[in-house]
């Protein structure tokens, strides 16, 4: 087929035999779509948990309805489909919010519960799966199953984070937080280094809900991990900034090469390490705040045609520093990596699902773009970190990881296997389970 | 400019329609959503509820072929919204052309419900607004009614019979102060049209057409193929001599 859906980072271009947009909710049959399916929502991951070569890629933009919402409890239910930014458009100005939200507001429901997603609040909140009070999945053999953390809780902890195999999930009802404006106030401070990093961070988690680190990946010696925190609350209803009106910008091509490159990179990264901090504060609406880039429609565009990979990993408190620092240290010796690099420790709300990502430590996200050989082999160096330190890596920003280090990385995968679809697969899949 | 306040919507189980309730209820409207599928039009107004909590929003289970029932329908449309400023109709069924060939039944039911039910409503919604002096009146026909062809003449010749009935209704309510519009979709992608191949550049999302209407329907224009480049298509599709279209398989 000429055109096919892909996943955010471009990477694997594979396409599917056939593609199938659910409207109804429930499966196509296996006997007349090839196998295996694939489950897509609307290709926000770095990966190809959503992807399949040669099998159907089963699309769940369709499902879009909302089902119904208690403005007084903040419980939502919606289909699968949905985008979180249509569930802000609507709540937000009745005063709720996500409970839990990732970077981008382009997701799906379905696809934040499958990979049980997290935010800047994770140490104070958790991650996704939290919120979700119940979910309906639906199988191939079109078995339907309601399940929630005391349904069928074991349908429910291996589909929250279970990378849509165990069926597809049709609709779920999530909680909200109450907010009382749109708009956050946020200070930003700059460290100099990965220890003020940790002091500052242990700090400033104790009182705000959201933080965040910018971290410059190319910085060495003594200046490894020097970056910028930003603290962030929902602000009182009184505070406001100056009306904001979202101005989105598109890279409107796709570029034959990576705008992000060793010279891009180093120009960047020292003026933004020394841009102006507001360690006052200063009042951010939530869009920019929290979704800074989604402003930048196709933003993965200027990676180029190669696309890129993103790395995601955890590493446990323990070994945390050391192993965060060596990891930094690794990264600024190939001169590669990206504008995009993010630090933040997760908290010890724990997390629902059998396969859900984040757990207590710290998690160091970067993009890298795809220079091939030379990519992959950078990568196959930090995961020997992560390993050491008993880390994980991210299903959902991953296009790569060797079985060895999922297996490593989530070691109830086999007792997870036992609850995935025998129609259902994906490309990530296969390559950890073969 | 029509306002579409309080607008009536027919066949609001359809794809397009469905898109149409969206955008409008986002833009402040009350619509009174009348529909065959009780399920489905639940799942509908539920959603369009969730979208709106502010407007009216309220739904009639109604078979659109029981053209003894349409007076019922747009009483209860005036007394759910409090008079209606605007009516969409938009159901309708693709027939199986070949199954009509061998079935006169077939074929007769076909154009009662995309023809007779049509006319039936139209013919209700002219007087009412007639005496109103205002509002507008929107009908989903098709590109399908600009020519009869042998693949789907059964669709087209219904469609074309409500294309030519509208042009009737223009003229009497022009001086009326009412404007009647007569959408003309080409390749839509919907249920309806679930078992084509939807690969080429032609085909169009419901709410990229749902758009279309809105603003069709606001400026009052009179018929409008959507997307706008069908225009030229069928300009084309109409000017061959009939001497030769006989002879081609479209």
């Amino acid at each position: 087929m000429t055109s096919f859906p892909s996943s955010w980072n471009r990477l694997p271009r594979i396409a599917p035999s056939a593609i199938y947009s659910c409207r109804q909710p429930r499966l196509p049959s296996v006997d007349l779509y090839p196998s295996p399916f694939a489950i897509y929502g609307n290709g926000r991951s770095y990966s190809d948990v959503c992807l399949t070569a040669g099998g159907t890629l089963i699309r769940t933009c369709e499902l879009d309805r909302f089902i119904e919402f208690d403005p007084e409890k903040g419980l939502l239910a919606c289909q699968s489909g949905v985008t979180l930014a249509e569930i802000l458009a609507i709540v937000v100005p009745q005063g709720w919010f996500l409970s839990v939200t990732p970077g981008t507001r382009y997701a799906t429901v379905g696809g934040a519960i499958a990979n049980d997603v997290h935010g800047k609040n994770h140490h104070v909140a958790g991650s996704f799966g939290h919120y979700v009070r119940k979910l309906e999945l639906v199988r191939t053999d079109g078995e339907r199953i309601i399940c929630s953390e005391y349904e069928n809780s074991e349908w429910f902890r291996a589909t929250v984070g279970g990378l849509g195999l165990t069926g597809l999930i049709v609709s779920a009802e999530i909680q909200l937080a109450r907010i009382q404006s749109p708009w956050m106030w946020v200070e930003s401070h700059r460290f100099a280094n990965l220890d003020e990093f940790w002091a500052l961070n242990r700090h400033l988690e104790g009182d705000w809900p959201y933080t965040v680190s910018w971290i410059d990946c190319l910085a060495k010696g003594g200046s490894i991990g020097r970056g910028i925190m930003y603290a962030g609350r929902h602000a009182p209803a009184e505070c406001t900034g100056k009306v904001f009106r979202e101005v989105s910008r598109r890279v409107p091509i796709e570029l034959p090469v990576s705008l992000v490159n060793s010279l891009s990179l180093g120009a960047f990264n020292e003026l933004y390490f020394r841009k102006p901090v507001s360690p006052a504060g200063r009042a951010y609406h939530y869009i920019p705040y929290f979704y800074p880039l989604d402003a930048i429609k196709n933003w993965n565009r200027i990676y180029g045609k190669s696309g890129f990979y993103q790395y995601q990993c955890v590493i446990p408190p323990t070994v945390s520093a050391q192993a965060i620092s060596e990891l930094l240290g690794a990264i600024a010796r190939s001169k590669q990596g990206s504008f995009l690099a993010v630090l933040k420790t997760f908290g010890s709300v724990s997390s629902m699902g059998m396969l859900s990502f984040p757990r207590p430590g710290a998690t160091l996200a970067l993009d890298f773009p795809n220079l091939g050989d030379r990519t992959l082999s950078l990568l196959g160096a930090l995961d020997e970190i992560v390993s050491a330190a008993g880390g994980a890596l991210y299903p959902a920003k991953d296009a790569r990881m060797p079985a060895a280090m999922f297996r490593q990385g989530f070691p109830n995968w086999e007792d997870f296997a036992r609850y995935v679809d025998p129609g259902l697969s994906s490309h990530f899949w296969e390559r950890v389970t073969e | 400019m029509n306002s579409l306040n309080k607008v009536l919507i027919i066949g609001a189980t359809s794809a397009i329609a469905e898109q149409l309730a969206r955008q409008l209820v986002a833009s402040g409207a009350s619509v009174f959503c009348v529909g065959r599928n009780e399920e489905k039009l639940h799942a509908i107004v539920s959603d369009l509820r969730v979208r709106a909590p502010e407007a009216i929003i309220e739904s009639f289970v109604a078979d659109l072929c029981s053209i003894n029932k349409h007076s019922t329908i747009l009483d209860n449309a005036d007394e759910a919204l409090g008079g209606f400023d605007s009516a969409i109709i938009a159901h309708g069924t693709l027939p199986d052309q070949k199954a009509c060939e061998l079935s006169v039944d077939l074929t007769r039911r076909e154009i009662e419900t995309n023809g007779m039910s049509v006319i039936g409503l139209l013919t209700l919604l002219a007087n009412r607004f007639e005496e109103k002096n205002s509002g507008v009146i929107a009908v989903i026909s098709s590109v399908a009614g600009d020519r009869g062809r042998k693949s789907n003449y059964v669709y087209g010749a219904a469609k074309g019979m409500v294309t030519l009935f509208l042009q009737g209704i223009r003229n009497r309510l022009h001086s009326k102060g009412v404007d009647v519009v007569t959408i003309k979709p080409g390749f839509v992608d919907t249920p309806m049209t679930e078992n084509f191949d939807k690969s080429g550049p032609l085909w169009a999302a419901p709410d990229t057409v749902a758009r279309g209407i809105i603003k069709a329907m606001r400026k009052g224009k009179g018929e409008v193929y959507l997307p706008g480049f069908w225009w030229a298509i069928m300009l084309v599709i109409r000017s061959i001599p009939e001497g030769i279209f006989k002879r081609l398989s479209l």
